[in-house]
């Protein structure tokens, strides 16, 4: 009995809290790709350069703050800088879509003409991004480091295997929660977020019952601003901020998006959380776990890994093209055309 | 179809730009460029032909180059044979246990009632395939690690003359192509895109951590060059006496020769492929891709097989990109993982085709050759530019540091502006399709 609840905690210590953290992080980029892809359609390439930049405008807020010697006891002084950072992202992309974007909405360029402009936005917030604050890594959290620690754990259990809860990780999924809550409160109460999903929905009835597109698309960049920007900074407060990563979790994020269902936003959440707990266990080596269930005479000699965690993009991969051949649409069908 | 003076006076001012840096600063940088110009036209055409002739959008251009490169190591390295004898056949036998896991698993969907029975064999078979796959692979890659793992702990190649690990270079790139055409073609077209990035990063993650492959992050170094050295060259007597005598130093005229002769190799390589494209685009086959990518609807009424043709110039365009893979590592002679960096073989060769003229050969040709001198010396300008931006500002100021430490990040910018500037004003690109 005892040996089962150490394996759960070995378990809930190093699958289930990290992927619960970076299901939330996939599922909040996820659903800004979703909504660009449902109101603006085409896949926008420039997103995780766009978290990126979020992110670093808002350690640089954070640094400016942490100067001045305000901070949030023990919270990270990121989240109170966190809104600074959108809307400096909000006029970034605002910004990008008035010179950029709208001239081949109004031309009604195919998509993919808008995934290859994209292509070249990213390129151009990659480089802003490493012009103002470089490719190194940069430390910005501050504030408690666990909510429990391993000791306090085992302490208070009085278990072998120590179950530690990082505040970020708890702090993630709490943003990553209430983003979620008011997005869909938005989408479906309210006369905006309807007039969004109508456009979504059918484009031309949408415009014949007055909706003003050009007003749907700003609001869907500052939505996809907030978005973006959150899911940048917990990514990098959980992990670490450096701008590659941000580059390379394109993939994770489309992956979630598809899997789901492109332009689904219950899809894109649903996505996240399946990329991030099949990448998770996957990568995971088991042996500990293993050891613990398994009699002493079987247990594993390797580390009962399946992939090692070079391999974890191969993950997500392995899923999209798995949803690809069996149901292109999507977990919860999403658009197909 | 033909190239009209307008087009012909662009490339003349692209060598211009090239010699000019022959003159202005030394003949080696210029051949240097040139060189690279030249593997860059060719990864541009490959480009071109899924691009420019069918549309496919392909975000993975650094995966099928990096294979290409993998496939010069595998031909033209000397056989290990200590490794093969450690494990060499049991790593084959494990690929090959591994493959008809999946054979198997394709056959079983295929002819099966689809109900439980199916479902649950697959699964088992799937789960005890790995379980056999990973039984033989581990110790046999354990084996081969460990042989001599400073200098060699790989299998090596063939020890076959370079140039024929080209095609080589060309089929790996062609064999990855089938795998992600077969399954994201016929969606959505950003799938394909999602899918090429996908597998492009999978090629690097498996070339950086496979290390009886090709030594993943510890490089391949000394390739077999298909030119003589440059220590050979200074050591000939005749060489030397000759290069003397028309008042040149013996050093430079030997790197200088060695680059001429790769500029002649890669040269009539380019000249054949053009040939080649120029010939496939003006064929029938070539009006059927237009017609396609035009209106795939209109096209599919008419009896063609979309998927089918857009899998077959899939393909192609991802062998040009293996092949140039392949010469740009016998150029470099070696193969370097960690270099392959998405923003330089992915969106970098994008630029080459929407600023050359997307659809147009001539065009992609171009672009190759002008976006990689814009991306040899937009460093160098970026440095005079921010140098003179900041001559003004006292030394230490803290604006003035940071500026002339990120002047290397200009090169993202510059080339995200240039697309994205091109794309709107001149879509066509230099020389457009006609």
């Amino acid at each position: 009995m005892i040996d089962l609840l150490n394996a759960l905690a070995v378990l809930a210590n190093f699958v289930i809290m990290p992927a619960l953290a970076y299901g939330s992080q996939l599922a909040l980029g996820a659903l800004g790709v979703t909504l660009i892809y449902g109101i603006l359609r085409f896949s926008n390439f420039a997103h995780g350069d766009t978290m990126a930049f979020g992110a670093m405008a808002t350690i640089l807020v954070t640094w400016a703050l942490q100067a001045q010697g305000v901070t949030l006891g023990p919270l990270p002084t990121a989240l109170l800088a966190l809104p600074f950072g959108i809307f400096a992202t909000c006029l970034l992309l605002l910004a990008t879509d008035r010179l950029v974007y709208r001239f081949y909405r109004e031309q009604k360029a195919a998509p993919v003409i808008l995934v290859i402009v994209s292509m070249g936005v990213m390129f151009v917030m990659n480089g802003l991004v490493r012009f103002i604050i470089g490719v190194d890594d940069q430390n910005f959290a501050d504030g408690a480091r666990f909510l429990i620690s391993a000791r306090e754990f085992r302490e208070l259990t009085g278990l072998r295997e120590g179950l530690a809860i990082k505040s970020t990780a708890v702090i993630t999924v709490v943003v990553a929660v209430l983003v979620v809550a008011a997005l869909f409160w938005f989408l479906n109460k309210t006369r905006t977020g309807k007039s969004m999903r109508a456009f979504s929905d059918n484009e031309d009835l949408a415009l014949l019952s007055g909706i003003n597109p050009e007003r749907v698309v700003a609001i869907t960049w500052i939505i996809v601003a907030a978005l973006a920007t959150t899911a940048g900074v917990l990514y990098g407060l959980d992990k670490t901020f450096k701008p590659f990563t941000y580059f390379q979790l394109l993939l994770p994020i489309f992956a979630a998006a598809i899997v789901g269902g492109l332009g689904s936003p219950i899809g894109a959440i649903a996505g996240g959380f399946v990329i991030a707990f099949s990448e998770v266990t996957i990568t995971y080596a088991f042996k500990r776990f293993a050891g613990y269930l398994l009699p002493e005479a079987w247990e594993p000699d390797g580390l009962v890994q399946l992939l090692s965690t070079d391999y974890k993009f191969a993950v997500s991969f392995a899923i999209l093209i798995i949803v690809l051949l069996f149901r292109p649409t999507g977990l919860f069908q999403g658009k197909t055309a | 179809m033909t190239l009209q003076p307008r087009d012909i006076a662009l490339f003349f001012i692209v060598f211009g730009l090239i010699v000019a840096t022959g003159f202005l600063q030394s003949w080696n940088v210029a051949l240097g460029i040139f060189n690279m110009g030249l593997i860059s036209a060719i990864m541009a055409l490959g480009v071109n032909m899924q691009w420019g002739y069918a549309g496919l959008f392909n975000v993975g251009v650094m995966g099928f180059v990096a294979l290409g490169g993998l496939g010069a190591v595998i031909v033209a390295m000397p056989p290990v044979n200590d490794a093969w004898a450690a494990g060499g056949l049991r790593v084959i036998a494990a690929l090959i246990a591994g493959l008809g896991t999946i054979v198997g698993a394709v056959v079983l969907w295929r002819r099966m009632e689809r109900g439980l029975r199916r479902t649950a064999l697959l699964i088992a078979l799937l789960v005890v395939g790995f379980f056999v796959f990973r039984a033989l692979f581990d110790p046999a890659v354990e084996a081969i690690e460990r042989v001599n793992p400073a200098a060699t702990g790989y299998l090596g190649g063939l020890g076959l003359p370079v140039i024929i690990a080209w095609p080589v270079g060309a089929a790996l790139a062609a064999g990855a192509a089938w795998v992600v055409g077969k399954t994201a073609l016929g969606l959505r077209s950003d799938y394909l895109a999602i899918a090429t990035l996908g597998i492009a990063e999978i090629i690097i993650a498996v070339m950086k951590n496979e290390d009886w492959l090709a030594r993943g992050v510890k490089n391949v170094i000394g390739l077999p060059r298909p030119v003589p050295y440059e220590i050979d060259l200074q050591n000939d007597p005749g060489f030397v006496d000759r290069v003397t005598g028309w008042g040149f130093d013996p050093v430079t005229a030997s790197s200088i020769t060695v680059k001429l002769a790769y500029s002649g190799l890669f040269l009539g390589f380019l000249a054949l492929l053009l040939w080649l494209t120029q010939s496939a685009l003006n064929s029938p086959w070539g009006r059927m891709m237009r017609a396609i990518r035009d209106n795939e609807v209109a096209a599919e009424a008419m009896g063609k097989d979309v998927t089918g043709r857009h899998l077959q110039v899939f393909i192609l365009g991802s062998a040009v990109c293996g092949l140039a893979g392949a010469m740009m590592t016998t150029l470099d002679g070696q193969l370097t993982p960690a270099s392959y960096q998405p923003l330089r073989f992915t969106f970098l060769v994008w630029v080459m085709v929407i600023v050359g003229g997307s659809g147009n050969n001539f065009g992609a040709v171009l672009g190759g050759f002008l976006i990689w001198y814009l991306w040899v010396m937009v460093e160098p300008f970026g440095q005079t530019l921010i140098g003179f931006i900041t001559a003004g500002m006292t030394d230490g100021f803290w604006l003035k540091e940071h500026l002339l430490d990120s002047a290397a990040h200009m090169r993202l910018l510059t080339m995200g502006l240039i697309l994205i500037l091109v794309l709107r004003f001149s879509p066509r690109g230099l020389i457009p399709e006609r």
